[in-house]
């Protein structure tokens, strides 16, 4: 084995390419580094167009480095010359539109993955599945028939049937409102960490990635500004940008749930 | 993990391939035309095209200026005014679409006869006893054929400008009456310019269509570059004078592209899907029944009128005899056959090509992608045209299949290509491969491409990706496609008579030959059955526009 395959999963120096938000020109994700310990749940945090959604698609295997390598329990996945396919690098993602086939019953989407597994083993799993999720009731049902939440409840099992090495959430509760958003976020920590699972979690809100996270990388411009726990982001933040950005977040978070409620309090008081 | 960049060479180069097919006619007709001897050439410009080029842009001039009327009008009443049957007559407008041009001209043709039923009523009203004492204008003249042509070509301009009316928001029309514009003038000034872009889309459609016609002109006597590539081939069997005229015809065809490709360019402007669209005037009285007279009279002639005709024709005759000859039944049955497998290849084919365009621009491969656009060109390229372009290419591949074959066997088969069906089918497929394609690209793009990318990230290879994600998802697409090409393989008129095998006779080349002979008895049940399956589709694209315009 290769020392640089201490970590569970390792980026290392990576560089990526992909179109900048609002430019015409290309953004690069630089020489960016990351390890992460087996059963950990990390977080990448920032602004729109940083390169965070980028990253999570370097490591499914959807975007080609232009340096730097990938390394997933041992293996290389990635590097600029070479490049294991989505398929064959047991890494499962949840994507931020849910991205359910819509011509699959809830059983068969979360089964979409088993295809190798005898009929009677998938079938337990998907059971083992839905009932993860609490969605045994739904089973029968499509994509379309179900809530938001139910939908992302989907994904999540989808992801986890084919017991991936890794998972991926990119801006997973993005498509939710807020009270869901935040009672969401604590049960997919409980789920993930109940199947011991090692993920990576994209996110703009700061108040997700402190719910769920053990590691949190702020990034700003294609580079991880701080790589800490959410402790220590909070406490001893590297630099200007990293205690404004989350110190900015939360008062934004709070105004808009004051705004909220006062909003609230407003409707109440207009006479039907 | 280089397998999969394999993969995806194999669609690209089996997409460009097809391709090259499409544009195989064009530049054998090219090639072929430099080739020519300049003597023909010499008569050609001196007697033959002038005047050809002169009655195909009078047509193409007279034809234009019908379905812009027409269409446009129909597309604006129904979107400003409110008045009995408007409903109904939302998709009515469509019906014309059934009748192929040559199968209007075919039944018009009897119905104005001298001597036929109209013309007979007129004279016994007016008091005259003979056909020298008074008769309308002939219907077989360019006049004739403009109208006729007009009547059934000028849904694809009323079907592009109604969308656009309908997406037009109707603050934007409200705003200019506010400013001081009357109905009328708000329809000159604002609605008519912003559906520009739309109405050079259909416009440029039924124009093709007008290109692509030769039983209509030849019906009408009147001589079109279409006729004229027919004739000179066909009967002087002059196979360059022949090309040198599809080589002509084919600078009209690129000038409708490009009036087209501006349509589409700007199509885009004011397409606010949030918008509310205008709330119809509604109409009482005199004025109501007017704008029902107004609406229903191009769908009356371009429809009813031809449609009872040809039903009452086919009533009468299978009165007489009892039974359709089995020379219909055949012919029939060749239709129906050549056309299911022409729709089977040319959808194959189509999801080849889209799903080669789709993975290009994915890969951001940019000249791939503009090269596989050219595939799509079959549409434009009128069905004469197509099959002189193909001959050559067939003969020359059919004289290598028999010399390789007689390699090996004593009497090696002739003509494989031009002998069999074939050779039509492949002609189909290039003149509809547009269809399917845009039916499928269309399709793919509403499925979003986390979808695909999910089903990787859940161990599926591409090739199993498309099979239990795409396809799945395209079907709906796919049926409807199917059913375009279906029945457009069906009525298809001038490359089956140059490349069909001998005693081979679809409906549409059954219904030519009994108009050529002049007997017109089996001819109405052929064109029936045409006009029957080509109203299906129709129905179709009417309940797809009725459900989202109303």
């Amino acid at each position: 084995m290769n020392t640089q395959t201490a970590s569970f999963l390792k980026l290392h120096n990576i560089s990526v390419e992909y179109p900048c938000p609002k430019k015409a020109s290309l953004c690069v994700v630089n020489q960016l580094s990351l390890e992460l310990e087996k059963g950990e749940i990390g977080c990448l945090l920032g602004v729109s167009g940083c390169g965070k959604t980028t990253i999570l698609r370097a490591i499914a295997g959807f975007e080609p480095l232009r340096s730097g390598e990938i390394w997933l329990a041992g293996r290389k996945l990635s590097s600029a010359t070479q490049q294991v396919a989505p398929e064959q690098r047991e890494v499962g993602m949840m994507f931020q539109d849910y991205a359910l086939f819509p011509h699959l019953s809830v059983e068969r989407n979360v089964g979409f993955g088993l295809r190798r597994h005898t009929k009677a083993e998938r079938a337990k799993r998907v059971d083992e599945m839905l009932e993860l999720v609490g969605l045994q009731a739904e089973r029968k049902r499509y994509p379309h028939e179900l809530s938001g939440g139910q939908q992302q409840r989907v994904a999540l099992a989808r992801a986890l049937a084919p017991s991936p090495s890794l998972l991926l959430l990119d801006e997973p509760f993005s498509n939710l409102d807020v009270d869901t958003r935040e009672r969401l976020a604590f049960e997919v920590r409980d789920i993930l960490k109940q199947a011991g699972l090692t993920a990576i979690l994209v996110t703009h809100n700061q108040a997700e990635a402190f719910a769920i996270a053990d590691r949190i990388g702020v990034m700003e411009q294609g580079q991880i500004v701080q790589w800490g726990s959410p402790r220590a982001l909070h406490e001893q933040p590297v630099n200007a940008f990293v205690a404004d950005f989350i110190r900015h977040e939360a008062l934004l978070t709070q105004r808009t749930q004051a705004l909220m409620r006062d909003q609230a309090d407003l409707s109440l008081d207009v006479p039907e | 993990m280089h397998s999969q960049t394999q993969i995806g060479r194999f669609w690209l180069l089996a997409a460009a391939c097809i391709t090259l097919v499409v544009l195989a006619p064009v530049l054998t007709l090219a090639i072929h035309a430099l080739q020519g001897s300049t003597e023909h050439w010499q008569h050609l410009l001196d007697y033959v095209l002038p005047h050809a080029m002169q009655t195909t842009l009078l047509l193409l001039l007279g034809v234009g200026v019908v379905v812009s009327l027409l269409g446009v009008g129909s597309a604006w009443l129904m979107t400003a005014y409110d008045f009995p049957s408007r409903r109904i007559l939302g998709w009515a407008l469509l019906l014309p679409l059934a009748v192929p041009t040559y199968i209007v001209a075919f039944a018009y043709q009897d119905i104005l006869h001298p001597i036929g039923p109209v013309q007979g009523v007129l004279r016994e009203l007016l008091g005259y006893s003979s056909p020298r004492e008074f008769r309308l204008p002939d219907v077989r003249s360019l006049g004739g054929a403009i109208i006729l042509l007009g009547l059934v070509l000028y849904p694809y301009v009323y079907l592009s400008t109604r969308a656009m009316f309908a997406t037009q928001s109707a603050s934007l029309l409200e705003a200019g009456r506010i400013l001081g514009a009357s109905q009328r003038s708000v329809f000159f000034r604002v609605a008519l310019p912003m559906a520009r872009p739309a109405i050079a889309v259909g416009l440029s459609l039924a124009l093709l269509e007008t290109l692509n016609d030769i039983g209509a002109s030849e019906f009408l006597g009147v001589q079109t570059l279409t006729v004229s590539i027919y004739t000179t081939w066909v009967t002087r069997s002059d196979l360059s004078g022949a090309a040198q005229i599809a080589l002509a015809m084919l600078v009209l065809v690129i000038a409708l592209i490009v009036l087209e490709r501006y349509g589409r360019r700007f199509q885009g402007y004011s397409q606010n899907q949030r918008s509310r669209s205008m709330q119809p005037n509604r109409l009482t009285g005199a004025s109501a029944a007017f704008a029902m007279f107004l609406g229903w009279l191009p769908v009356l002639l371009g429809f009813i009128v031809p449609a009872l005709y040809l039903l009452a024709e086919s009533y009468k005759y299978l009165h007489l005899t009892g039974a359709v000859s089995e020379q219909l039944l055949a012919s029939a049955w060749n239709t129906l056959y050549i056309a299911l497998i022409t729709t089977g290849v040319t959808l194959s084919l189509a999801l080849v090509v889209a799903w080669a365009s789709r993975s290009a621009r994915q890969s951001q491969v940019q000249g791939w992608q503009r090269l596989l656009k050219l595939s799509t060109l079959g549409y434009a390229i009128p069905g004469t045209v197509l099959a002189l372009g193909l001959l050559l290419p067939f003969v020359w591949i059919d004289n290598v299949l028999e010399d390789l074959i007689s390699v090996f066997v004593d009497r090696a088969p002739q003509l494989l290509l031009m002998g069999s069906t074939s050779a039509l089918v492949i002609a189909y497929c290039i003149r509809f491969l547009a269809i399917g394609i845009g039916s499928v690209e269309s399709g793919l793009a509403r499925i979003p491409p986390s979808v695909e990318q999910a089903s990787r990230l859940l161990g599926e290879t591409p090739g199993g990706t498309l099979r239990r994600v795409h396809l799945p998802l395209l079907r709906p697409a796919l049926g409807a496609a199917a059913l375009l090409i279906f029945v457009d393989t069906m009525k298809e008129l001038p490359a089956t008579l140059l490349l069909r095998p001998m005693n081979f006779e679809t409906l549409a080349t059954w219904l030519y030959a009994e108009a050529a002979r002049g007997t017109y008895e089996e001819g109405a049940i052929a064109a029936l059955a045409i006009v029957v399956a080509g109203l299906i589709p129709v129905i179709l694209l009417a309940r797809a526009q009725f459900a989202r315009h109303s």
